[in-house]
């Protein structure tokens, strides 16, 4: 079962496109990681899973086939939405309480039991707790409706490392316990590489990658040489490129279909002796003409 | 392994709850990580558990921390944990039994714990002579490395085992 399916899926607000062409299906069992810039179209995209807005193009489905903010959909995500929003003069308690009565299905005795093993008072005010206490009664909140799949956007951005690891370890262990599959968005890149198994990368309103990252880190590769010769060798898509005038470095993908044999053996001449992998490029990488010395190539 | 590390991890222990983090009863060695090292996560939590066969800090029969437990304490994937334990499987050290945990089912020490404790003694005054002697941590690393490797190449003419050795030197020190 894929947790979320989209083809050609887009959203204008007004003139402007917020999210073009994405097409991607996650399946079941991930912890995936929705990252880009700002304005990529990250908050966007999971507004939609949510079903918090509507498409202006293409399908969107959840949880096996599901209409997004439909009410099968709706029993089976729970979103925590940037910033974590509480109801700041309300107490932790009253916020459970709430939560229930809005939810066809909430696990009480569970949330009571996580907020105990949390040290967070029931009496105190939402917005009397902590940054990282606060993050977690909105994680609370969301894990005690029994989610398959759990939506978090932006989950960490204001939090302090300790808390971060905290409320990162919450959410893997509920992946582990009940079998939650969860997507997040984040731009905090550093925590992420541990945390996520399957990566989608947005810019500009489209998806660049989707996929297990071990497979992204497998199918790609950074290499470094004389930037005269990356016009005349490099065979494999470019994805980005950079470097100064003598030296360039390409991150160049293999993916699944162009894995010839022969790429396999360029991979390891290139990291050996000095050569680009050789061939012409169909899209030569713009480059300045000069000329330079050694070359490496390394895993991303 | 740093500071801000040991205590995340520990911090990580207290927020998992009900039983989360490797308690002290339960498991003889507790995973940490280093982010710096740039060793994928997983092969991490191998190499500690093969370090600490080598030296003996597990034994057949130990219990290593559930799934779980390694997810809460360090806030990593769980898919990561499993990919461990599988390589470590297929390497015939650890066997999974179903509903009660994963033991270790062999050992890599090849010299016992008195012995290596005797070894570990010599190597200790070994180190205090090179530190007056004004060599710091890398330049014994070093030394270590190259007269391992020589030893090596020399006894048997292959020098694979020299390649690994200075990670182990490191962590023994």
């Amino acid at each position: 079962m894929n947790v979320i399916e989209a083809t050609g899926l887009g959203k204008r607000y007004g003139s402007t496109q917020a999210l073009r062409a994405c097409s991607l299906a996650i399946p079941e069992g991930h912890v995936t990681a929705l990252v880009g810039p700002n304005g990529a179209g990250k908050s966007t995209l999971l507004n939609l899973a949510v079903g918090l807005s509507a498409p202006s193009e293409g399908t969107l489905t959840v949880l096996g086939g599901r209409a997004p903010g439909s009410l099968a959909a709706l029993d089976g995500i729970a979103f925590v939405a940037q910033d974590t929003p509480l109801y700041k003069h309300l107490s932790a308690g009253d916020m459970l309480h709430l939560t229930r009565n809005l939810n066809r299905c909430f696990d009480r005795a569970y949330a009571e039991a996580r907020l105990a093993e949390l040290g967070i008072p029931q009496k105190r005010k939402a917005g009397r707790l902590s940054g990282g206490q606060q993050a977690q009664l909105a994680l609370t909140l969301a894990l005690a409706r029994r989610p398959r799949l759990l939506v978090l956007d932006e989950p960490v951005a204001m939090l302090d490392p300790i808390a971060r690891h905290d409320f990162m370890a919450s959410v893997l262990t509920a992946a582990v316990d009940d079998g939650v599959s969860v997507l997040l968005s984040s731009h905090v890149l550093a925590e992420l590489e541990r945390v996520a198994d399957y990566l989608i990368v947005m810019s500009s309103g489209r998806i660049q990658v989707a996929g297990e990252v071990d497979d992204l880190l497998a199918n790609h590769r950074v290499l470094t040489g004389p930037t005269a010769e990356a016009c005349r060798y490099v065979e494999r898509p470019v994805v980005q490129v950079g470097g100064g005038g003598a030296q360039a470095h390409l991150l160049v993908r293999a993916t699944a279909d162009t894995r010839s044999p022969r790429a396999g053996r360029r991979t390891r001449s290139a990291s050996k002796s000095s050569p680009w992998p050789t061939c012409a490029s169909p899209t030569p990488p713009r480059c300045p003409a000069r000329s330079a010395r050694a070359m490496t190539t390394r895993r991303r | 392994m740093s500071i801000g590390q040991q205590g995340s991890t520990s911090s990580g222990g207290s927020a998992g709850g009900s039983g989360a983090g490797p308690s002290p009863a339960g498991t003889p060695i507790e995973f940490r990580l280093d982010p710096a090292t740039g060793v994928p996560t997983y092969l991490q939590l191998v190499h500690q558990v093969e370090h600490a066969l080598r030296l003996g800090y597990l034994r057949p029969g130990d219990q290593l921390p559930k799934v779980r437990d390694v997810v809460a304490s360090l806030a990593i994937n769980p898919n990561t944990v499993s990919k461990a334990y599988r390589e470590l499987e297929t390497k015939g050290l650890i066997v999974g039994r179903p509903g009660q945990g994963t033991f270790i089912s062999a050992t890599l020490s090849q010299v016992t714990l008195p012995e290596l404790s005797g070894l570990r003694r010599s190597l200790r005054s070994w180190l205090a002579k090179a530190d007056t002697a004004g060599l710091d941590e890398s330049g014994i690393v070093a030394l270590v490395a190259s007269e391992l490797r020589d030893f090596y190449e020399r006894r048997s003419g292959s020098p694979t085992r020299g390649g690994a050795a200075p990670g182990e030197t490191e962590g023994v020190a």
